[in-house]
Parts: C-alpha cells; structure tokens; sequence
C-alpha cells in the first residue's frame, strides 16, 4: 500500500496532509466564533461580567485558531492547481464558481470584521462590535455551506453536462449546489464543528475547576459546554444516521467498505470488529451480529446491501482504512453522548461541578471532537475513492504533471513547516487556555 | 440556464481578476513590505508599532489572494491549470512563507519570551521576504510564457528560473518595501516615521531602476509584447505610462522633502498601477503567454454568468466593508496600543 515512488499517491497523501491540519482549524473557528457570539450576546443581555470575562478568555484563542486556519487554507486554495491540473480542468467549472462565491459571501465578511471583533471594542462600542461577532460568526457557517457544496458534489455530482473532450460543464446550478449529499453533510459538519468546541471547552473549564471548583468564569465555560454535549452528541448521532442512509443509497460501495461487508445479501450481520483483507475479499477476525446491518442501514430486519464484491477489485476503495475510521468516529460520537448524559444527571443531583471523575473524563475528552471529525473525513474521502468526482473522474486522471521527486519534496516541506508552525500554534493555544481565567480581566 | 448573451463574458472576467490580483498586489504589497522592514528595524518597540499598522487588515488584503486564485480557478479553469503546475517550485514556497508570515502575527506575541518572540519575527520578516520573491519570479515566470501541450503544462521542472524572472523577484521585494515604508510614514509618526523617509528615499530610487529595467526587458521577451508597446495604435495608449511614472516620482520626492504624511504612499501605489496596467497592456489578451487566449481558456458561460452576478452585486458591498474596517482603524498608531 506504500507507494512512495508513486506520484499520485504522493500527491493524494500530500492533500491529506495538508487538509488534515487545515479542516481541524475551521471547524473550530466555526464553533468558537459562534460560542463568543453566544458569549457576547448573553454579556450585552444580561450585563453579567463573567460573560465579557470569557469573551475575552476565548477570543484570544479564536485569533490565533483563526490565523492558522487562515494560512492553511490558502495552501488549500492553490493545491486544486499545484497538485491536481487535470481535475481543475476538468471540474474547475463547476468546483471554482463554487468556491468563489465561497471567497464573495464568506471570506470577505470574515476577514472584513475580524479586525474589529478583534481590536475594535474600544473603537466601535458594544452594539456594534456584537454586530460584528455575528457577521464574523455568520461568515464561518456561509463558509461551510459552500465549501461542503462543493465536496459534496464531488461525492454526489449531478446538475452537469460532459463536454467532447471530458469537462464538466454546469446545466443546472440549483441542482449542483443542493447535490444528494450536500443537505445532509453540511448539517453533520457544523454539529461536529460545535461538538469539537463543546468538548474543548468544557475540557478547558474542568482543567480549572480541579484546580479551584469556585473559579467563575470556569463553570460558566463548563456548565454552557456540557448542555451543548448533551444537545448536540445525540443530535449528531440522529444526523449520523441520517447521512448513513443517504450515502448507502448514492455510494453504496462506501457504505460496504466501511461495514466490511463483501457479500450483497438481505439480513445481513453487523461487523463489529474485524480487518477487510482486500486480497482475499474476506472480512478477517470478524466479530458479528446477525441481522443488525440490514436493520441499522436500511431500517429493516431483512434489508439488502450490497458487498464489494459487487464492484471490480479497481473500483473499490480501501475498505480497511475506511472500515476502522468509521468505527473511531460511531464509538466517539456515542461516547460523547453518553458524556453529556452523565453530565446532566450529575448536574440535576448538583455534583455537576464538583464530581472528580468526570472533570477529569472531559479533561481526557479535550480532542475528542477533533479526533471524531478527523476520522469522519477519512470515511467520507477514502470511501469514495478511487474517484475525484465519484463514478466519473478517477484519482489518477486527476493529477498535475509533477514528477515524482517534485512532489515527494514538496510533501516533505509541507511535513516540516506545518510540525513546526501548527505544532507551535497548539502549544501557543494550550497555554492561552491553561491560565487560569481570571475576572474582570 | 442564465448566460448573459451578447457580453464578452471572458474580457469582464479577465478585467475583475486583474482587479484582484492588483488589489492584492498594492494591499498585501505593504503588508509584505513593512515586514521586510523589519531586516532595517530591529528596535521591539517599534516592531510592534509596524505589525500594529497592518494587524486589524492583513487577513483582508490576503483574501484578495484567494480571489485571485479561486476565481481563475471559477473562470479560467485551463489557466489555473497550466499556471499552478508550471510554477510548481515557486507557488509552494510561497505557500509556505505566507504560513511563516501569516502566523507570526499572532505567534510573536503568544511566543512569551524576548527570543521566541525574536524567533517569529524571523520568520514575519523572511516569510515576507520569500513570498515577495516569489509572487516576482512567478509573474517573470508568466510573463516569459509557459510551454504548453494540448490541454497541460509540458515544460520542465526549472523552466521559470532565468535571469528575467530573477529580476522580476529582485523588483518584488523592493517595490514592496517601498509600499511598507511609506505605509509606515503615512501611519507612524517620530524617530520611525524618519527614519522610514530615509529608507523610501533608497528604495524609490532602486524602484525606478528596476522598473526601468524590467520594462525594457519585457519587450523583448516576445515579438507580440514589442509590437503591442511600440507599434501604432499601441503606442497611443503605451506612451503616457512613462510620463505619468517620471510625474509620479516628481510627486513622490516633493511629498518626501515636505514632509507629507500621505503623498509618498500614494505615488507609491501609482507606480504599481501604471507597473500593472503597463503589463496588461503587454499581456492581452494572452492569459497563458505565448498562446493561450482568454477566450481559449473560459469557463463555459454558464460558470462565468453565474459567479459574474454574484461579483457583481457583492465586490461594491466588499470594497465598502473593507474601507469601513480602515477607517476604524484609521490615524496614527501609537505606542502602547495593544492590539494583543
């Protein structure tokens, strides 16, 4: 599977590389830009200090998760040309207007009052500085509803037209943008971009609340992530299961991948546990139950799926890479859940801030949203390969003209410079959140 | 299926991305530049003060970049292309250096101490210095035309270093200093306001050099260039850019002397103008010199239409913004106003 003399691997692994760090960083601005929206709205209403106490607290973070992500996703923006020609070519029309209006509606907006939700609330006043926390807030969710657009229409493209020589060419820009998958992605997106920031920042104020259990603005920040937990992990666990369903039906063979599922049939069992051998198209070590795999993805105790073995050896994606990172993000997301649960018990018996043991649970839960986020992407971007442009444009027909040793070196510089620069950057973050929040500050 | 008839979808096009791009070029020109200062300024206090001018802004002139880059990508798909692979080497390391530079932002106050933070504005002032460069040896890189074979880019792995390209890179940096340095005497004021007079009074005279040099150059690149500039009716539009850049230094050394706040600046950024409109009058219509026209490289008109009404209605709304988030933070920036 190491094909490192391999352009188009190379290339595939330097995109994963380079998405890997950049997505985390958006989902978080977009969690965190609406939570200091919520912080600042409830602050203005309220005139409560602790409010503007963790405004502050957290804005100090969102400039620096906002800046990393800012730098990375420029590479993102050139990578399409640098790394995939062919597939800018070919799908640029379509892809680009996509990601254009994404630049127009959203990072325009972002960049235009960041500076002022920033540095401005001397310059401007509450009401307008609120103001521009919601822009700034409203900017990262257009940006996710555009960019997931297009991803989505990679995974399910319709609205188009081939022309003679293989470009993609739009016939109906309403059915391109809210493609099959799209409706059901961005809401899975945005709940996991609220996910990750629940669990950081509850994770943040149990790190204080063992520390001191009377620090204010600690509770607050702990209390406000645990309802969030608890509303936003089942929700997300519905909205799962809702995307599972979508997806069996426009990319069945992604949905065989991860279940490690090989033979279409109707009843067909749960793989709990297991390693897909793609050589021998066997599910190895299978850990099974009867019926639950029809019952779980068609909603039917007999219901067909279909196996991979439905697809030629060439059209499949690497099932064992997709079978394991759906199981990391399913047991997160329950896990996630069951800690809001706990959460909420807890807080009706009054122990919420003073149990130990589920401080220091959500202490260790700190990545986990990232962790689950990280582990969806991989379902959803390996499940689809061998495609750019899912049943359509292959991988291999997607790349630039870069030779081998061009690439392998620029991968090595992205390695450098991005363990270098984001790991900087997250220990820079871990510090700005370890001291101690402080009121009036 | 909306397609806008009887508009040259493409020429529209072709001017809203050279409006991109220029936008990106003057504004992210004196963001780069006040931070290749920094090789000069090496006083902390006064390091703060140069990153203070352009903290609340830089994330916007930046955007202007992705504009540029998402919307060849949106309406010139075969440009992007041919463009990004030829240049490979150079656009990666830009890339790179806009990361350095882009985070050194934040990173030079979050670093703690006096070497860290010494550390990062290393990387501030070199990542300047290297996406400067590169965003040079790109243009040369252009402008010196790319080999191209049926629909991809089939030159070689080294194609855009040659003398020329050198030279565009050389004339990068310094244009852009000089954009930084007179940015600076327009936001600062006291020994660092002086002290960037000085520096624009070197950078201006080695501005002009190099503009002198780079644009006898171009000419000879190729044929077409030499005839879009010398011959008739080319002449009648080319022939008042050199007046107007010697009226602009005539500006720009009177606004020195006396000691203007802003004249210095926007000579500074009329040089880059009339730079930029005498390039375009080289490149058009080429989009991929020596043979790629805008035409031969347009998105369908489905694509174009469709972003064209969208740029149209929001560019207005954005230049409005973008000029309200400046005017917030308009005058002089002083000492001790903590932007952290």
């Amino acid at each position: 599977m190491l094909a490192l003399h391999d352009a188009v691997f190379l290339a595939r692994l330097q995109f994963a590389f380079t998405i890997g760090f950049h997505i985390v960083l958006p989902a978080f601005s977009i969690g965190l830009a609406s939570y200091l929206m919520v912080l600042e709205g409830l602050w203005l209403a309220t005139k409560q200090q602790v409010y503007l106490d963790l405004f502050q607290f957290w804005l100090k973070a969102f400039s620096l998760v906002f800046a990393m992500g800012v730098v990375s996703g420029i590479v993102m923006s050139y990578e399409f040309g640098t790394n995939w020609g062919r597939f800018s070519d070919r799908a640029g029309a379509i892809i680009g207007p996509l990601m254009g209006y994404e630049v127009l509606t959203a990072f325009f907006l972002e960049a235009g009052f960041l500076g002022i939700m920033l540095f401005g609330l001397r310059r401007v006043g509450p009401v307008p500085h609120f103001l521009a926390t919601c822009i700034v807030a409203l900017g990262t969710l257009i940006s996710a509803f555009w960019i997931l657009s297009a991803n989505s229409w990679m995974q399910t493209p319709q609205g188009y037209t081939v022309s003679p020589d293989g470009r993609f060419l739009p016939a109906d820009w309403a059915a391109v943008i809210f493609n099959p998958s799209f409706t059901v992605r961005l809401p899975h997106m945005v709940l996991a971009s609220y996910l990750c920031v629940a669990f950081f920042v509850g994770a943040v104020g149990a790190w204080h609340l063992l520390r001191d259990a009377t620090n204010k603005p600690a509770r607050t920040m702990f209390s406000m992530a645990m309802w969030m937990a608890l509303l936003a992990a089942p929700l997300q666990i519905v909205m799962g299961d809702i995307h599972g369903l979508n997806t069996l039906h426009y990319q069945p063979e992604k949905i065989a991948a991860l279940e490690g599922d090989w033979d279409s049939g109707r009843g067909v069992p749960l793989v709990l546990f297991g390693w897909p051998n793609m050589q021998t198209e066997h599910t190895d070590y299978a850990l099974e139950l009867p019926h639950l795999g029809s019952l779980i993805l068609t909603h039917e105790w007999n219901g067909e799926i279909k196996g991979l073995k439905d697809w030629k050896a060439e059209d499949r994606p690497y099932a064992p890479v997709v079978f394991w990172a759906f199981r990391i993000m399913v047991g997160l997301g329950f896990l996630m859940a069951a800690t809001g649960i706990a959460g909420v018990v807890l807080r009706c018996r009054g122990r919420l801030y003073s149990t130990p043991w589920l401080l220091r649970l959500m202490v260790l839960l700190a990545p986990v949203g990232f962790v689950a986020l990280l582990a969806g992407w991989v379902v959803t971007e390996v499940g689809r390969q061998p495609y750019t442009v899912y049943g359509l444009l292959r991988t291999a027909e997607s790349v630039s003209p870069i030779a081998t040793p061009g690439v392998a070196i620029s991968l090595a510089a992205f390695a450098v410079v991005y363990l270098i620069v984001f790991g900087s950057g997250f220990a820079y973050l871990a510090r700005l959140v370890l001291r101690r929040p402080a009121a009036g500050e | 299926m909306m397609t806008l008839p009887g508009l040259d979808l493409p020429l529209i096009w072709a001017g809203l991305i050279a409006f991109a791009v220029l936008a990106y070029v003057v504004l992210d020109g004196f963001d780069l530049g006040t931070a290749i200062l920094f090789a000069v300024e090496h006083d902390a206090a006064d390091r703060d003060l140069m990153v203070n001018t352009i903290a609340p802004v830089w994330d916007g002139n930046e955007t202007w970049l992705v504009m540029g880059g998402g919307g060849l990508l949106a309406v010139f798909p075969l440009a992007y292309s041919i463009i990004l692979p030829a240049l490979y080497p150079v656009i990666i390391a830009m890339l790179l250096a806009l990361v350095f530079r882009g985070v050194a932002f934040e990173f030079r106050f979050r670093a703690g101490t006096p070497r860290g933070r010494a550390t990062w504005d290393i990387a501030f002032c070199a990542g300047s210095l290297v996406a400067a460069a590169c965003q040079g040896l790109a243009l040369g890189g252009l402008l010196q035309g790319i080999h191209v074979e049926g629909r991809v880019y089939a030159g070689g792995w080294f194609d855009w270093l040659t003398g020329f390209t050198v030279l565009c890179g050389i004339a990068t940096v310094i244009g852009y200093a000089l954009l930084g340095a007179t940015w600076l005497i327009w936001r600062t004021e006291g020994e660092l306001q002086r002290r960037c007079r000085r520096h624009a009074h070197t950078l201006g005279i080695a501005t002009l050099a190099l503009i002198g040099v780079v644009s006898l150059w171009t000419p000879m690149l190729n044929p077409a260039f030499a005839h879009r500039w010398f011959g008739w009716p080319g002449i009648l539009l080319t022939s008042p850019v050199p007046v107007l850049v010697v009226l602009l230094a005539m500006g720009f050394w009177r606004g020195l002397a006396h000691r203007h706040h802003v004249t210095p600046f926007l000579c500074a950024l009329g040089w880059f103008v009339l730079c930029y409109a005498g390039l375009g009058i080289s490149l058009f219509p080429l989009i991929v010199p020596p043979g790629l026209t805008i035409w031969q490289a347009a998105a369908p008109p489905e694509s174009q239409a469709f972003l064209l009404v969208g740029a149209v209605v929001l560019i207005p709304i954005v230049l409005i913004y973008t000029g309200y988030a400046y005017w917030v933070f308009r005058g002089k920036v002083l000492p001790g106003a903590h932007y952290h």
